[in-house]
């Protein structure tokens, strides 16, 4: 081969082996995670994609081989994600979600948490009193699927009867798959709570309203037949856990709302990239939230018949989360650490 | 000291107007994203519709496994004659929540931030800002699908006895919204990445080619004056660079001849069109970046000066 004659060749003779090894490294690294590289390669990697990025500088301002330039922009790219990306383990991410960021993020939303409890409050007080009378009120309230025989026409029997022992002996094998059900749906709408809060919150708050109205119409129908204590048992046991759910989850989306109507001196779209993901440590917190729950009301509720201590678990969950939510802690991890 | 300081502080105040802001070049999706060694990426953002290829792909695989799911669940209910049936409910129900909401996620947490479908295409998930792309904001990005997948689907599949008619076209378009929400921003923005402080951009895994300007050297020297060579510019070479790179005959004997039009090129016995190409280029490209090293880069032929 001819001797270089270009001053961009003889540059990208002598870089080229650099760049090739960056290459490699990143490929083997991002297929599978930085364990995948050896010491040595670690310590290298960030010294290669320096001289890569003084490479691509050089290469733009002397070098006219589009293909050059483009490689050196791709790989230049692919390195300052893998450097500057995300350093935690996922085990040890989750460890400080539950450690830190979660009831930070509860902590941090405990005005528009306020807000939504108290419409949730409203919806079961007016929803009450509606249903209260006029039973009819109770159809437009409670969607059809959630009613199994608890409508206001039926008898304290059958009433007593849907709170012990709502499933025959047989269903019984069926109770985690009740469980299971019923986690999913109510993440599902969880999730929609959180997500319609983009729209200046408002949903949200109807949403919130209208999850209380269909509490406060099942209330009426039980407590205007005598069974008050019972159906609070019954409601509660899994009750305290799954509608703190929803209101946190309203409170997330809320929150995010809020900050898209009224970003203050930062912009709407920083506002509410910042809000949102707050928020959305929240929404996570939810969802495991709401797993429990899933699992009290599917199973626990089941198994447990008596009133009394039905109470009691409902009683020590919602103590529970209040302490580990709002509880003050010691001083939260340095900046650095807290982010990835 | 405090001179030089001074210096530095004023020539910072005086640069800042000239870089450029968080506003669009005048090349359509191309950002900013300097790194803290002070190098400016030139990040390409994806397409609205390189975004949806992605996002129909991931649906796709998504469909798939649910589907081979269903069909092993059935052949172990079968196998099983119905005992372990509550196992299997469990498992399914659980398996397509976990998929529906997870799959993103998890994908999106791992070095590539990238779910099958935006690996395929050459995409990735990044923070807007430059920094880290944190859980959080993996999570809340895709915690905003059920608001913009999900919620329209639950309308258009909405069972008319169920919903008053009129409440089914207003919900679809309230959806609508937040469907179409990328094509009317100009960073392509999804809700679910206003809210994360995220984008998506193109990293795509380009091979170092080899250098054009190092082929084989042709048994002739070819001789170009400063005027031949003044004919082109930067825009010109790289034609010229993607045209030998694909060597398609009948292309190079075109641009070849149309090359030696405009610079008068007379042809010698048994001169090859693909040696006249090559060695042009080489020349051009020394002239041109010999000039670049200069401070001037021409961008085009139109370019005079």
């Amino acid at each position: 081969m001819a001797e270089l004659r270009l001053k961009s060749s003889r540059f990208r003779a002598e870089r080229e082996a650099d760049w090739l090894r960056l290459e490699k490294l990143l490929t083997r690294a991002e297929s599978r995670s930085a364990s995948a590289l050896t010491d040595d390669e670690l310590i290298a990697l960030p010294i290669l994609y320096r001289s890569v990025l003084s490479s691509l500088s050089v290469a733009r301002a002397t070098s006219l081989d589009r293909n050059l330039v483009d490689y050196l922009e791709s790989l230049s790219a692919r390195a300052y994600f893998f450097v500057y990306g995300t350093r935690t383990s996922l085990l040890a991410r989750i460890g400080r979600f539950f450690a830190h960021d979660w009831p930070a993020a509860a902590r941090a939303c405990w005005r528009e948490t306020l807000v939504c409890a108290a419409l949730f409050v409203m919806g079961v007080v007016v929803a009450y009193i509606l249903v209260a009378q006029d039973p009819v009120w109770f159809q437009s309230f409670v969607p059809g699927s959630l009613v199994e025989g608890r409508g206001p026409a039926a008898s304290a029997a059958e009433l007593r009867q849907t709170l012990f022992d709502p499933h025959p002996k047989a269903m019984q094998t069926w109770l985690s798959v009740f469980a299971t059900f019923l986690f999913t749906h109510n993440a599902g709408v969880s999730l929609m709570a959180f997500a319609l809060g983009f729209a200046f919150g408002l949903p949200t708050a109807i949403l919130e309203l209208m999850n209380g109205c269909v509490l406060g119409a099942f209330l009426q129908v039980f407590i205007s037949h005598g069974l008050g204590y019972e159906a609070g048992g019954w409601l509660l046991i899994h009750g305290v856990t799954e509608l703190s759910a929803t209101v946190l989850a309203g409170a997330g989306g809320m929150k995010m709302g809020w900050a898209v109507a009224f970003p203050g001196d930062r912009t709407r779209l920083d506002a509410a990239a910042a809000e949102g993901r707050k928020a959305a440590t929240l929404m996570a917190g939810v969802l495991v939230m709401l797993f429990c729950a899933g699992i009290m009301e599917g199973i626990g509720r089941q198994m447990i018949q008596d009133t009394t201590i039905r109470y009691a678990i409902a009683a020590s969950t919602g103590v529970f989360w209040l302490v580990y939510l709002y509880a003050p802690r010691r001083a939260r991890p340095t900046p650095e650490n807290a982010r990835g | 000291m405090a001179d030089v300081a001074n210096k530095a502080v004023k020539a910072g105040k005086a640069a800042k107007p000239t870089k450029p802001a968080k506003a669009p070049k005048a090349n359509g999706l191309q950002r900013e994203l300097v790194t803290p060694e002070g190098v400016d990426l030139r990040l390409r953002l994806a397409e609205a519709s390189e975004r949806a290829s992605a996002f129909l792909l991931d649906a796709a695989i998504i469909i798939a496994v649910l589907i081979a799911m269903t069909i092993v669940m059935a052949l172990a209910m079968m196998a099983t004659k119905a005992h372990g049936a509550q196992a299997i409910v469990v498992l399914w129900l659980f398996g397509s929540f976990v998929l529906r909401n997870l799959y993103f996620i998890l994908f999106e947490l791992t070095p590539k931030a990238a779910t099958p479908g935006k690996r395929i295409l050459g995409l990735r998930v990044a923070a807007r800002n430059g920094g880290r792309l944190t859980a959080d904001a993996i999570f809340g990005r895709n915690a905003m699908r059920e608001l913009e997948v999900f919620l329209p689907m639950s309308f258009l599949f909405a069972n008319a006895k169920d919903v008053d008619a009129w409440l089914t076209v207003l919900g679809i378009i309230w959806c609508a919204v937040f469907v179409f929400f990328p094509l009317f921003n100009r960073d392509r923005l999804r809700v679910g990445d206003v809210v994360a402080g995220t984008w998506v951009v193109k990293t795509p895994k380009l091979k170092l080619l080899k250098d054009m300007a190092n082929t084989r050297e042709s048994a002739r020297a070819f001789v170009f004056t400063t005027t031949q060579l003044d004919a082109y510019g930067v825009k010109e070479l790289q034609v010229l660079e993607e045209v030998l790179r694909r060597y398609d005959a009948k292309v190079v004997a075109a641009v070849a001849a149309r090359i030696r039009a405009k610079i008068g090129w007379i042809i010698a016995d048994g001169e090859g069109d693909g040696d006249f190409l090559d060695a042009y280029y080489r020349a051009l490209r020394g002239r041109l970046e010999g000039r670049l090293l200069f401070g001037r880069r021409r961008k085009d032929k139109h370019d005079q000066g």
